[in-house]
């Protein structure tokens, strides 16, 4: 492991040239009774145990490569090119920080450039941002500005129930401190578009997501004027495969939309790190400005620093591989996999796909009613059949424990879906 | 731009990846929801991979050279740590995934609590935020919450040194409080008669960089602690500076109740042209109920761990359990350096910024000429110049070197904070110091070679304020102006 350099003669020398004997003189302001501990950590290992040992905890876990896989839920599985990791693994841009020189930055800052295009282009939106921590602290952002554009006049802001519970929770965690307060109407299977009739004078904004939580293609026409209409924005959050496919939030009248980006190329990574997308209006550009803190320090719209620059430059080289074409192929794929699923699930007695809304449109994900608790079902198919099964939404949805969340992407053969169903046949027969 | 953008590049038909055929029957779209053009760019593969290594060429990070970045700790990224992060059963690992076929991702989540807790000096240490900043208002969030358990949720002012990072008085705001500024007293650290002034029963607590942006040793830091105690508050630390006290003391022993730590800066994860980081957050037992969820623990009588929400806790910061690919590489930067190692790694930091701040005395004015820790600022006007700090930083580039920060921290005129890290050679320090003396003769003798500065880098010198001031912040479609 990386250790100072200096032998012990030029050591020496640096220390003469300071004017202290050793360097332990240097330390001299720090309280004598704390200082220098005996820190009781594990012993130093070589780079070679070192792998091994990490190797070993690695060893200890499914990873999605082990075999078929339809959890979803927020992060997923989808092809990555070979060239996102080329990129990555560039010195010069994984190893360089915020490109606070521009001229030291060019490169980054032309990558991120063409990432904000591209995003534009895929939301529907005027402006983006170089990205966020994740998709839920691009939510809280959101709504944040939505609260900052009303200037203080507004202190609800609705959000759709059929948002992605983590992300309502992150939401709620960032207005502690503030003045306003989340509400959340309607039960899960209500339309987005029904959430209208919720937004009211003092209302910031609604927050809907599409595809939503349990997978439902929202239908967005007529919402934002609707939601307009009552003086508040509205707020989509979307699924970035989708976008190749699907009519941008920005086209039907969004004025901000935010995603996960970890589906661009990003591997799941146990959670993280991830990428947040954010676009907006032209009319709330000034309300991205960031990296301004040392300047307009409690005034700032936000105090993001760090970002997820090296995020958005795997996004960036993921949607410039795939392009046009690829990734309208990409989300058409998720489609039709994600149908012919649900189709033979739907074949098995005693299960049901998608009990709320049978006959709405839905994207990758959908939900599958069980005769039995989804957790026992799930240790099942995971002991005895080696398939990670969906979500179970007993988790996060009290009541619905004999309910899974199927995905389904283009990286899931006919041949895994197949074992799926028949898997569940067995185990539900 | 001398590299065309993608769009530039792009050709209709181009695909730079082949897909697999559908092999399910194909069912009907629901054609009142798709659109007809999604936006993006057609290159090929190689188009792909050509442009973004000629980006490359034109970005600078720790491995084209000393990247001397103050408060940013741009020390070198072990690429062991690069390798693990990469392995399936880390980056392929769902975040839902059964916790009892991700033991080995909790047992790493555990094991670098653990090493954070004997580090800081804390008894709980949640990894969940996602970045420094993240982790400063988590922390703001938690002692509001705190004092609200205790029937006092009417604090609502937080007390900020005037040398704190930007982030600090944001965060509060953030958190829903009133930022109180604290001015510094003449030796760099906080005036302790502004702060006794400034305490009340409004008071949160303080936000407390130590060392602070000036490199210095907080040496009053148990004086600041009992006043900010006195009143009912609470003792921040914003570990950004973490660097020089790693295997020297521990934050939670110096009066500090609760702090985050920057494992991209600290624990070597690279910093990735801006991110990601990871912000996890230590805190004293009678805060550990308030701290954010998941937090993993470890269940003795059957030997696994498990994911659980603190009591009290604030909530979630983000989607599932924090940063986890930093969690990799900075569980791989602790076990490959023990006890010993980290500790060797902070003096040799410290040393380093001693030996450049020796290096420049003479040239550089030096508002703090005493042991610093593991940076220094200097006055970027050379002695006898009138050169500004922008033109010494511009000028450096062209010596093949990343300038210091700039103009921060803001009490100290043309400041440039220099922060060299433990991992560079003395030949590197050396190599600085020379260029810094040049340019100071420069500055001098020629200023105007300064202030055309730079002149050896892919682009001259940048408008960043008339870039701020007309935005563009995406490339026009065909047509459009």
């Amino acid at each position: 492991m990386t250790r100072a350099p200096h032998s012990d003669r030029e050591r020496q020398e640096m220390l003469a040239a300071i004017g202290v004997a050793r360097l332990e003189d240097l330390f001299a302001d720090i309280p004598e009774e704390v200082r220098f501990p005996a820190l009781d950590l594990p012993p130093a290992l070589s780079e070679m145990e070192l792998a091994a040992e990490l190797r070993r905890l690695a060893a200890r876990n499914d990873s999605l490569e082990d075999g078929p896989s339809f959890l979803g839920a927020g992060s997923y599985r989808h092809f990555i090119p070979a060239t996102v990791d080329d990129v990555l693994q560039r010195g010069e841009f994984y190893t360089a920080y915020t490109p606070y020189q521009p001229e030291l930055s060019q490169g980054m800052l032309q990558a991120m450039f063409e990432y904000q295009s591209m995003i534009c282009r895929l939301t529907g939106m005027e402006v983006s941002n170089a990205s966020h921590y994740d998709g839920a602290t691009s939510l809280a952002e959101a709504v944040l500005l939505a609260l900052n554009a009303a200037k203080g006049d507004r202190s609800r802001i609705v959000l759709s129930p059929s948002v992605h519970p983590h992300y309502r929770e992150v939401v709620a965690t960032y207005l502690r401190g503030l003045d306003a307060e989340q509400v959340v109407p309607g039960d899960r299977s209500v339309a987005a578009r029904d959430l209208a009739a919720h937004v009211d004078g003092d209302t910031a904004a609604l927050v809907i997501q599409t595809p939503n939580f349990f997978g439902r293609l929202e239908d967005l026409d007529g919402l934002a004027e609707a939601v307009h209409a009552k003086g508040a924005l509205l707020i989509v959050l979307a699924d970035p495969i989708s976008l190749g496919l699907f009519r941008p939030p920005g086209a039907l009248g969004a004025d901000v939309v935010v995603a996960d980006g970890q589906p661009l190329g990003i591997s799941p990574s146990f959670g993280g790190p991830s990428l947040g997308i954010f676009a907006t209006r032209r009319a709330h550009v000034r309300q991205l400005a960031t990296r301004e803190q040392h300047i307009r320090r409690a005034r700032a719209t936000s105090n993001i620093c760090t970002n997820s620059a090296l995020g958005a430059l795997a996004a960036a080289t993921y949607l410039a591989t795939l392009g046009r074409q690829g990734l309208r192929r990409v989300a058409e794929l998720c489609h039709h996999k994600a149908h012919y699923a649900a189709a033979r699930l739907g074949e098995i007695p005693g299960l049901s796909v998608s009990p709320d809304a049978p006959d709405a449109p839905f994207f990758k994900e959908f939900v599958l009613e069980l005769p039995h608790p989804a957790a026992e079902v799930n240790a099942r198919l995971r002991t005895e059949h080696g398939i990670t099964g969906g979500y179970d939404l007993g988790r996060a949805c009290p009541g619905w424990e004999n309910r899974m969340l199927i995905a389904v992407t283009e990286t899931n053969s006919r041949a895994e879906i197949d074992a799926l169903v028949s898997a569940l046949r067995r185990l539900t027969a | 731009m001398d590299q065309p953008t993608l769009y530039e590049q792009s050709v209709p038909g181009r695909v730079g990846v082949a897909l697999p055929d559908c092999d399910v029957p194909q069912s009907a779209l629901p054609q009142h929801l798709i659109r007809d053009d999604n936006g993006l760019p057609e290159l090929s593969e190689q188009q792909v991979v050509r442009h973004y290594l000629r980006l490359s060429q034109r970005n600078f990070g720790v491995d084209t050279g000393f990247y001397p970045l103050g408060s940013c700790t741009m020390k070198h990224n072990p690429r062991i740590g690069e390798q693990m992060a990469r392995l399936p059963g880390f980056a392929a690992l769902h975040p839902l995934q059964d916790e009892a076929a991700a033991q080995g991702a909790l047992e790493l989540m555990f094991e670098l609590q653990e090493a954070l807790k004997e580090i800081g000096g804390f008894d709980a240490v949640a990894l969940q935020p996602t970045a420094g900043a993240q982790g400063e208002l988590t922390a703001l969030l938690m002692m509001r919450a705190w004092h609200a358990a205790r029937g006092e949720g009417d604090r609502d002012e937080v007390l900020i040194p005037d040398t704190a990072h930007g982030t600090n008085p944001a965060s509060a705001s953030m958190a829903g409080c009133v930022a109180v500024e604290i001015p510094s007293n003449p030796r760099g650290g906080v005036d302790l008669a502004a702060l006794r002034a400034a305490c009340s029963d409004r008071v949160v607590g303080i936000m407390l960089t130590n060392p602070n942006t000036l490199g210095l040793f907080e040496e009053e830091i148990g004086a600041v602690a009992g006043i900010v105690h006195g009143c009912g508050g609470l003792v921040y630390g914003d570990g950004a500076n973490m660097n020089a006290l790693t295997g020297i003391a521990r934050p939670g022993e110096l009066g500090i109740d609760l702090m985050h730590f920057n494992l991209h800066k600290t624990f070597a994860t690279p910093h990735g042209g801006g991110g990601p980081g990871a912000g996890p957050l230590g805190a004293r037992a009678d805060l550990a109920p308030f701290l954010p969820a998941p937090i993993v623990h470890h269940v003795a009588d059957d030997d696994r761990y498990t994911l659980a929400s603190p009591p009290s806790s604030i909530g979630r910061m983000s989607a599932f359990n924090g940063n986890f690919g930093m969690f990799v590489r900075a569980y791989a930067y602790l076990r490959g350096l023990g006890a010993e190692g980290l500790h060797r790694n902070a003096m040799h930091a410290v040393l380093n910024a001693n030996y450049l701040r020796v290096g420049l005395r003479g040239d550089y004015p030096l508002p703090y000429d005493r042991t610093c820790m593991h940076e220094f600022v200097c006055e970027g006007r050379p002695t006898g110049s009138e050169v500004r700090a922008i033109d010494v930083s511009k000028r450096l580039m062209d010596f093949g070197m990343h300038p210091p920060t700039n103009y921060f921290p803001l009490t100290v005129p043309e400041a440039l904070m220099i922060e060299p890290t433990e991992s560079e050679t003395k030949a590197t320090l050396d190599a600085f110091v020379a260029a810094m003396r040049d340019i100071a003769r420069e500055a001098r003798e020629t200023p105007e070679l300064l202030r055309e500065a730079p002149h050896a880098t892919p682009v001259r010198r940048l408008d960043e304020v008339r870039a701020a001031r007309d935005l563009i912040l995406c490339e026009p479609r065909a047509g459009e102006a």
